[in-house]
């Protein structure tokens, strides 16, 4: 064994040198084995996915706010379409723009950069990974576009609802709906493997586990999660499938099958797949916390056992989305009890970002605002989510809007906050050029500001008793007066000049890519060991020779032995 | 291009060689699959007594004599194992290629199996304990379709002595198919 | 803000405990928020300023991070004592009914069966009306709530009450209406295209009126 790798070591050593100068644009771009481009691939990917979902959106708020009208670049809204426009909305949103981003993208892309290797340890099971991800994109597009329509038995896909074209209307649609998310589950099982194994095995000399950055701990931890949620649903998605197109009884009551036993599997994944999705932004957000405040984390331990204790916490709460499907009512109470003692990991996560800052010198750059941000509008997220967990409360709330303002105070501070954070954070990495500070800026409060008025109305409607995927109130006198109207339209106002902001950011990032100031190794002046090499790095990320070797934990800025207010990992000394 | 393989590969921080490392991983999520489903199938199977009547036509001698298969072919496994350990690629190829035959012999035995019983009317959808019945059989027999083909690239590579130290890593697999079926047969054939 | 009117016994308890949770969250949430921006202002960049070198590991450092702790879990337990003990109330426990209701759930209506002038469910005078439910106020009420064929949720906001409808089962669960009116009577699990219409209208009236209806009813449908 011994022997094999010493021989191994030696061909890969000659074999980099060599490899890589002069490929065509297929090889180098389309199927590269080398974890940046795949990143990229991930990267523009879920960019072009986050595009359609804002879209999609942007479709149905319209429909809500001006039922009826002809939405400019859709058209007529009819029910069918509105609920196949919600569905996949919120399943892109998720599972192509939250995942394929936060972990995949920016996994990929650091975590080998920040331990200080020169790819992933399996690069071609991790292109496989991007394959599948990207058929299941295609399959997922495509089955907008069948026959009958995209599916529209919401992302949650509840049976008998999904399990039968007589209900849905829409057979192809749901199975090819199904199809896609089940591809999108084995693309991420694949990356996962890599991700993990790398991080245990492949780091740097030197690099201890408390020496690494807490974002790829995060997404490593996050991998785990899902790997050890998403089984049941696999399982349960084949059946589902079988349901669909076999005309099995799984989940039909009638024939000795059962409807709840598909809430179960999916929640038992889907809460869980909260925190796949939170964590990543956490960890990113830690680290752009630490550089521009140049502080050393507040409890680096404690972030990473309040991690894991979430995400061991996560497995117990699943049916806290549940509580009025007909579980037995006494389960309930265990659950609300799982459910509010997760706020206790979660708060403690938040509270050492706050404490972070204390002592440091902060500077607003567009990253930390956006790291800032994360954490002041994901509290309301998540204190919400305390009315949620509260059994006797849920039961008016359950599927009202308030639950959507909830997770949207959740889920857009990780996918869209975190993800901006982490891109105008690394993009000097990635492309070599700064982006420009002040059209971020103008970018970050277009965004911030429009997307409280979204919201907080919508919190507003929830209370007001306004439920969930209705395409028109019209048929629900007590929610159709016109105080309720106001909202839905200042609600879809907001996200229109929303969305209007992010052509600021499309025409940063082309322009700061083409005419930008360069780079150079390090312009934050951060420890990590992405910045001890070139910007953008080349293939195999640092020359052989020079791969590097760690001496100190990540964050050790302002440390008072040191002249300068930073410390890198691989400085000796 | 040249599949150069990374640095990153040749490390280990843990101690552990990275194949091995992710073929654990890779089967814990597959624990995280087959458990879902059996877990759901015991949930109905104890709602459901009369069941028992519909897992009564199910076929417990071949079901018997398949698990004995499964384990042989196990027991090859471990000694192409050992035989790698040792350098011995041809043996070792050898070896995997029995192994291969017991997956191709109960996956015959498994066709034989279900055309009697889809013959006799029960059929997927003829009720829930057959939807069961065979999606978890199924599922099963994918792994072992999966295995058999991976096993025999790497059974050639062995052959000319390269990569030795995949074969530990598939046998790893392999005991784990013969695992899954440990439970699926008291699962589905015995319990009556 | 939507003032919607408290029309059950419990809709009452259901409030209060949304506001008791909205208070003790809303002073954590303002506390959280209140620090973070003022250490934001406070802890600014500055030329020539060094930062602290503190890592949280030191006993009288860390207590801020120990003592929000332990506040959090005390103010857990709170909220579960208060969500537990409505949810008992609503979900848990069945007082003696008056009267007996059933609600079918199908794509894309509510049927009501109502129990007619004897009062007992399943009998030749029972009153089934479709997407209109008659109650009368002041009184505790069973429902048994069934589905024809995907999943519904059998929702009045007003009574601060919701339950989903599952084929192949009945879910009993309890009302008492505490003052007259009209209502919406929402479907809120989604159900299919239909889904948006599938609205209903629940009629709380007084002794006299509801007797009244259930006379003019039964004549209506005797054969
Ligand atoms: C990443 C996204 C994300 C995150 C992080 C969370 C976090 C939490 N969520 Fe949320 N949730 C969703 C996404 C998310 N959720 C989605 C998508 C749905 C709906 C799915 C659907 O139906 O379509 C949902 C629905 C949902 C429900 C079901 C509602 C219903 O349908 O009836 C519940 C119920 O318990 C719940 C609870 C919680 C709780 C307790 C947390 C906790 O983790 C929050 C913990 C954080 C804090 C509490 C804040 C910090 C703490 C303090 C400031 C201290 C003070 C606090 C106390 C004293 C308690 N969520
Ligand atoms: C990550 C999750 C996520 C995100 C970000 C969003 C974003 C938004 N969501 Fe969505 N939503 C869901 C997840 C999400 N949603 C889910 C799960 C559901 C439930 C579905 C169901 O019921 O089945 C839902 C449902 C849902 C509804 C309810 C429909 C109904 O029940 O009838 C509404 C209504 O207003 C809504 C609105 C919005 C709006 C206005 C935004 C806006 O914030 C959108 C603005 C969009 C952008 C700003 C895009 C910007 C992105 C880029 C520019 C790409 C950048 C990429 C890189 C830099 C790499 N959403
Ligand atoms: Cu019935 Cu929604
Ligand atoms: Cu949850």
């Amino acid at each position: 064994m011994a022997e094999t790798l010493a021989e191994v070591q030696k061909q890969e050593v000659h074999g980099h040198d060599h490899d890589h100068h002069d490929q065509g644009f297929v090889s180098k771009y389309i199927f590269s084995t080398d974890h940046k481009i795949i990143a990229m691939q991930y990267l523009f990917t879920g960019m072009l996915m986050g595009v359609i979902g804002g879209y999609m959106a942007y479709v149905f708020r319209m429909q809500l706010a001006f039922p009826g009208i002809s939405v400019p670049g859709f058209g007529q809204v009819s029910p069918g379409e509105y609920n196949s426009l919600i569905t996949n909305h919120g399943s892109i949103m998720i599972f192509w723009v939250a995942m394929p981003v936060l972990i995949a993208a920016f996994g990929n892309y650091l975590i080998p950069l920040m331990i200080g290797a020169d790819d992933m340890v399996f690069p071609r099971i991790n292109r496989l990974s991007f394959q599948v991800f990207f058929i299941s994109s295609v399959v997922l597009l495509l089955s907008l576009f069948v026959e009958g329509g995209g599916f529209g038995g919401a992302w949650t896909s509840y049976p008998p609802l999904s399990a039968s074209g007589d209900y849905n209307l829409t057979q192809l649609g749901a199975s090819l709906w199904l199809i896609a998310v089940a591809l999108e589950f084995v693309a991420f099982l694949l990356g996962g493997i890599n991700f993990i194994t790398t991080l245990m095995n492949s780091r740097a000399p030197g690099m201890k586990a408390y020496d690494i950055p807490m974002v790829c701990w995060m997404i490593v931890i996050a991998s785990i999660l899902f790997m050890l949620s998403v089984g049941p649903l696999l399982a349960g998605a084949v059946m589902l499938l079988f349901d669909q197109t076999l005309n099995t009884g799984f989940y039909d009551p009638a024939r000795g099958g059962d409807p709840i036993l598909w809430q179960h599997l999916f929640w038992f994944f889907g809460h869980p797949e909260v925190y796949v999705v939170l964590l990543p932004a956490i960890g990113i957000t830690v680290d752009v916390m630490a550089t521009f405040s140049r502080k050393k984390l507040f409890g680096y331990k404690l972030v990473l056992y309040t991690a894991v204790a979430t995400g061991v916490l996560s497995f117990f709460v699943w049916a806290h989305h549940q509580f009025i499907a007909g579980i037995d009512p006494r389960m309930a109470n265990v659950f609300t009890v799982t459910t509010l003692l997760i706020s206790v990991p979660i708060a403690e996560m938040l509270f050492v970002m706050i404490a972070t800052l204390y002592g440091g010198s902060i500077t607003l750059t567009t990253p930390m605002l956006w790291a800032l941000a994360f954490l002041a509008e994901f509290l309301i997220g998540g204190v919400t989510g305390i009315f949620l967990g509260a059994s006797g409360a849920d039961i008016y709330f359950h599927d009202t809007y308030f639950v959507l303002a909830h997770f949207h105070y959740t889920f857009f501070p990780i996918a869209i906050i975190g993800t901006f954070c982490a891109f105008t954070y690394w993009f000097p990495k990635m492309f070599g050029k700064m982006m420009n500070e002040t059209l971020g800026k103008i970018h970050f409060w277009g965004t911030i500001i429009p997307f409280n008025f979204i919201f907080i109305p919508l919190f507003v409607l929830g209370m007001g008793g306004q439920h969930r995927r209705i395409y028109n109130f019209e048929h629900f006198p007590e929610i159709a007066g016109p105080e309720y109207f106001q909202l839905r339209q200042i609600a879809t106002i907001a996200l229109l000049i929303m969305l209007a902001f992010q052509v600021v950011f499309f025409f940063n990032v082309v322009m700061s890519w083409w005419k930008g100031e360069k780079a150079g190794k390090n312009p934050w002046k951060a420890n990590t060991l992405e910045w001890t090499t070139e910007s953008p790095p080349p293939h195999g990320n640092w020359p052989v020779e020079e791969l590097p070797t760690v001496y100190r934990g990540p964050y050790e800025y302002g440390h008072p032995d040191r002249e300068e207010d930073y410390w890198p990992q691989n400085l000796p000394g | 291009m040249a599949h150069a393989r990374p640095i990153a590969t040749t490390r280990s921080a843990t101690g552990i060689p990275t194949p091995r490392l992710a073929v654990w991983w890779i089967l814990a999520s597959e624990v995280v699959i087959f458990g879902g489903l059996l877990g759901a199938y015991l949930m109905h199977r104890i709602g459901h007594p009369e069941w028992a009547e519909a897992a009564s036509h199910t076929q417990t001698w071949i079901g018997a004599v398949n698990t004995f298969v499964l384990l042989t072919s196990s027991f090859t496994a471990v000694l192409a194992h050992q035989a790698a350990e040792k350098g011995k690629g041809k043996e070792a190829a050898k070896l995997l290629a029995f192994t291969i035959l017991g997956a191709l012999t109960f996956l015959v035995i498994k066709s034989y199996e279900w055309t009697i019983e889809i013959m006799a009317g029960y059929t997927i959808t003829a009720n829930t304990f057959w939807s069961f019945y065979y999606t978890a059989a199924g599922l099963h027999a994918l792994h072992v379709i999966a295995g058999a083909i991976i096993m025999g690239f790497i059974a050639v590579d062995a052959y000319r002595g390269r990569e030795l130290h995949r074969v530990e890593i598939i046998g790893i697999y392999w005991h784990f198919v013969d695992v899954v079926w440990i439970f699926l047969f008291p699962l589905l054939y015995i319990a009556k | 803000m939507l003032e919607l009117v408290q029309a059950s016994t419990y809709a009452a308890d259901i409030d209060r405990l949304i506001l008791f949770i909205g208070v003790i969250v809303g002073v954590w949430f303002l506390l959280a928020e209140g620090i973070f921006f003022w250490l934001i202002w406070k802890f600014r960049a500055k030329p020539g300023e060094r930062t602290q070198y503190l890592d949280g590991t030191e006993k009288n450092v860390k207590k801020w991070i120990t003592i929000p702790h332990a506040l959090v879990l005390v103010c857990d337990v709170f909220i579960l004592v208060g969500a537990v003990s409505v949810w008992y109330d609503v979900k848990q426990q069945l007082p003696d009914a008056d009267s007996t209701i059933r609600v079918i759930g199908q794509q894309w209506a509510w049927t009501f069966q109502h129990p007619g002038a004897d009062n007992e469910l399943d009998t030749s005078d029972d009153i089934f009306t479709v997407n209109d439910l008659h109650v009368e106020v002041e009184k505790t009420y069973h429902f048994q709530l069934e589905s024809r064929d995907v999943l519904h949720s059998f929702s009045v906001p007003v009574f601060r009450l919701k339950q989903d409808a599952i084929p192949g089962r009945s879910i009993t669960g309890w009302f008492t209406p505490t003052r007259t009116g009209e209502h919406d009577v929402q479907c809120s699990e989604i159900c299919g295209i239909g889904h948006g219409v599938m609205a209903a209208r629940i009629h709380i009236e007084d002794a006299n009126t509801h007797a009244a209806w259930i006379t003019r009813s039964s004549a209506a449908t005797t054969p």
